[in-house]
């Protein structure tokens, strides 16, 4: 549904956006994930026919954004970075502006607006001017601009930035629902958001896609993924430590922070399973387990690892 | 055009969301009143016409209209809802004539607003009712041009301050362009046709010609060919960021 080709974007000479390519299918909630400044937001913009891009464009259920920029327009609900909507303006007034440019008037209207009040809930702030809301509230009057014609093509810049937990569940709620008919992008630099809604992530920084996969695939990646999280009784000595790090598949032994001072984390050889190896080692030294749990892998850990590097100087020169 | 109207709508009523429409309206009356009575010496002349009212009229643009043209692109610039807008799917002409078309038809109200000096002059004398409804057209038709140029200006900044003044300056400089001053520039090195060119085109020159009474087609044509060519720029203009 959602076909970018090759997006390249530059501002004299920085480059911000660095050939960008990913299509995203029908049911697929892709998460933007970069830190500040990566091109997320401009690439967005690039998306939705704010930004003309240098090179490349953007597919939107067959319409190309930069030849045919109003048939593309129609497919996709916007949410821009920051969620603007005109101050002065009640949501109720708001949301009739945008259904009337989305081509609705009359009962039409109505419905479309009383479908996503209730989806979104707002119906207590309709006729409160905008610039009196809260921050969340302002972000979901701008969530509910974006779904009133029940878009192919949802872009949502930070959805749920400045929400409160109970929020932001919601708003989860909200696209999970819209998931199976729509493409969904959104950026968000919560991971645990990506975790929760997504089912693919992407992972940008300087303009580049550095990592593309479903958010169990990334966490693979992360030096956490099939470690294992040992309690022992009595706390553990220097002795079970250096038995446990003995053990074929084990590369590291480290001390787990957290509450329980005494845990360990046990870190594996390659990300490969080492819980039964350091089970029957458990049982024949007779060590007193009180907690023992293997991590998935944390995307925060990959995140970190994947944007943090600088791009090499051989790949800068290569680039140039 | 369905979205022009809607684009209208939007605009015409953020106008009157906020006290701008009040205090506009009101200081447009107060200063057209003050200048027509007190300046235009309207009850010593002895006769029964607007002519000292629409004497004044393209200074109290100078002054006003920018206040009414700096907001149309500025202010969607500053508080990020360009990005709303533009992302919409209309037409960039659509979203330029529905801005200004809104800006126009407020100007057209507060020029509607005066006709207490229509029944003033009635009820004193016998006016040539014509010549004031053709001052009244051209007038309005005057507004379009300095909002016009005003809108363009409002379309390079995300500055408000920055659009009123340059749109006072540009258009003060459009409305004398005929006069000694600004001619005075040009005179002993521009060519006979430019020279021609500049004198022909300024806002009192044409305007004045309206309100003797006469509604000529050059007229008419003049001032709806500069708010053509600004709105222009104008969606040129907001095309070019895009870019940028």
């Amino acid at each position: 549904m959602l076909e970018i080709r090759r997006l390249v974007k530059s501002f004299g000479p920085l480059v911000a956006v660095d050939d960008v390519s990913f299509t995203v299918p029908q049911g697929e909630v892709l998460g933007f994930l970069g830190p500040n400044g990566a091109g997320k937001s401009t690439t967005m913009k690039m998306i939705t026919g704010f930004v003309a891009p240098t090179a490349g464009t953007a597919i939107i259920c067959g319409h190309d954004i930069t030849t045919q920029a109003i048939a593309a327009k129609r497919h996709i609900g916007y949410l821009p970075e920051g969620a603007p909507a005109y101050p002065d303006m009640t949501p109720a007034d708001f949301l009739d502006f945008i259904a009337h440019i989305r081509g609705f008037s009359g009962d039409e209207a109505r419905r479309r607006i009383g479908g996503v009040v209730e989806m979104i809930r707002i119906a207590e702030v309709m006729h409160q001017p905008i610039e009196t809301l809260s921050k969340g509230f302002k972000r979901r009057v701008g969530v509910a601009q974006a779904l009133l014609h029940d878009p192919d093509v949802v872009i949502l810049d930070e959805p749920t930035d400045g929400l409160d937990p109970n929020q932001k569940y919601e708003m989860r709620r909200v696209i999970t629902t819209m998931r199976p008919n729509k493409a969904i992008v959104i950026s968000t630099h919560l991971l645990e958001e990506v975790a929760a809604v997504c089912s693919r992530a992407i992972i940008i920084a300087h303009g580049r896609i550095l990592a593309d996969g479903t958010p169990a695939e990334l966490a693979q990646r992360s030096r956490h993924h099939n470690a294992v999280r040992l309690g022992i009784a009595g706390g553990a000595d220097a002795n079970v430590r250096a038995e446990l790090a003995a053990l074929p598949g084990v590369a590291a032994v480290e001390p787990g922070v957290g509450a329980a001072g005494d845990g360990l984390i046990v870190y594996p050889r390659g990300g490969h399973p080492v819980v039964s190896e350091i089970a029957n080692l458990a049982r024949d030294r007779g060590w007193s387990i009180t907690g023992l749990q293997v991590e998935r892998g944390r995307l925060d850990d990959v995140f970190r690892e994947i944007t943090g590097a600088r791009p090499e100087p051989a790949a800068m020169a290569a680039a140039a | 055009m369905r979205n022009v109207l809607t684009i209208f709508r939007r605009e015409l009523a953020a106008y009157f969301a906020t006290p701008l429409a009040y205090v506009f309206i009101v200081i447009f009356l107060v200063m057209a009143g003050i200048l027509t009575f007190f300046v235009g010496n309207f009850f010593e002349r002895g006769q029964a016409d607007l002519q000292p009212f629409f004497t004044f009229h393209p200074w109290l643009y100078v002054v006003l209209i920018p206040a009414l043209s700096m907001r149309l692109w500025a202010e969607e610039r500053r508080i990020g809802t360009i990005e709303l807008f533009l992302t919409l799917p209309i037409r960039m002409t659509e979203a330029v004539a529905g801005k200004f078309l809104a800006a126009w038809c407020f100007a057209g109200i507060a020029l509607i607003l005066t006709f207490p000096f229509w029944i003033t002059v009635n009820f004193l004398g016998r006016p040539d009712n014509g010549v004031i409804l053709a001052s009244y057209i051209g007038s309005w038709l005057m507004a379009g041009a300095f909002l016009a140029v005003g809108a363009c200006i409002s379309a390079m900044t995300k500055n408000q301050v920055i659009a009123f003044v340059v749109t006072a300056a540009l258009t003060f400089v459009l409305t004398v362009a005929g006069s000694p001053i600004v001619l005075g520039v040009f005179q002993g090195w521009a060519p006979e046709w430019l020279l021609h060119g500049v004198a022909q085109s300024s806002f009192l020159g044409h305007f004045s010609a309206i309100t003797r009474g006469v509604i000529d087609l050059r007229d008419v044509v003049y001032f709806l060919s500069i708010m053509i060519a600004f709105l222009a720029a104008n969606a040129i203009l907001i095309d070019l960021q895009k870019a940028e």
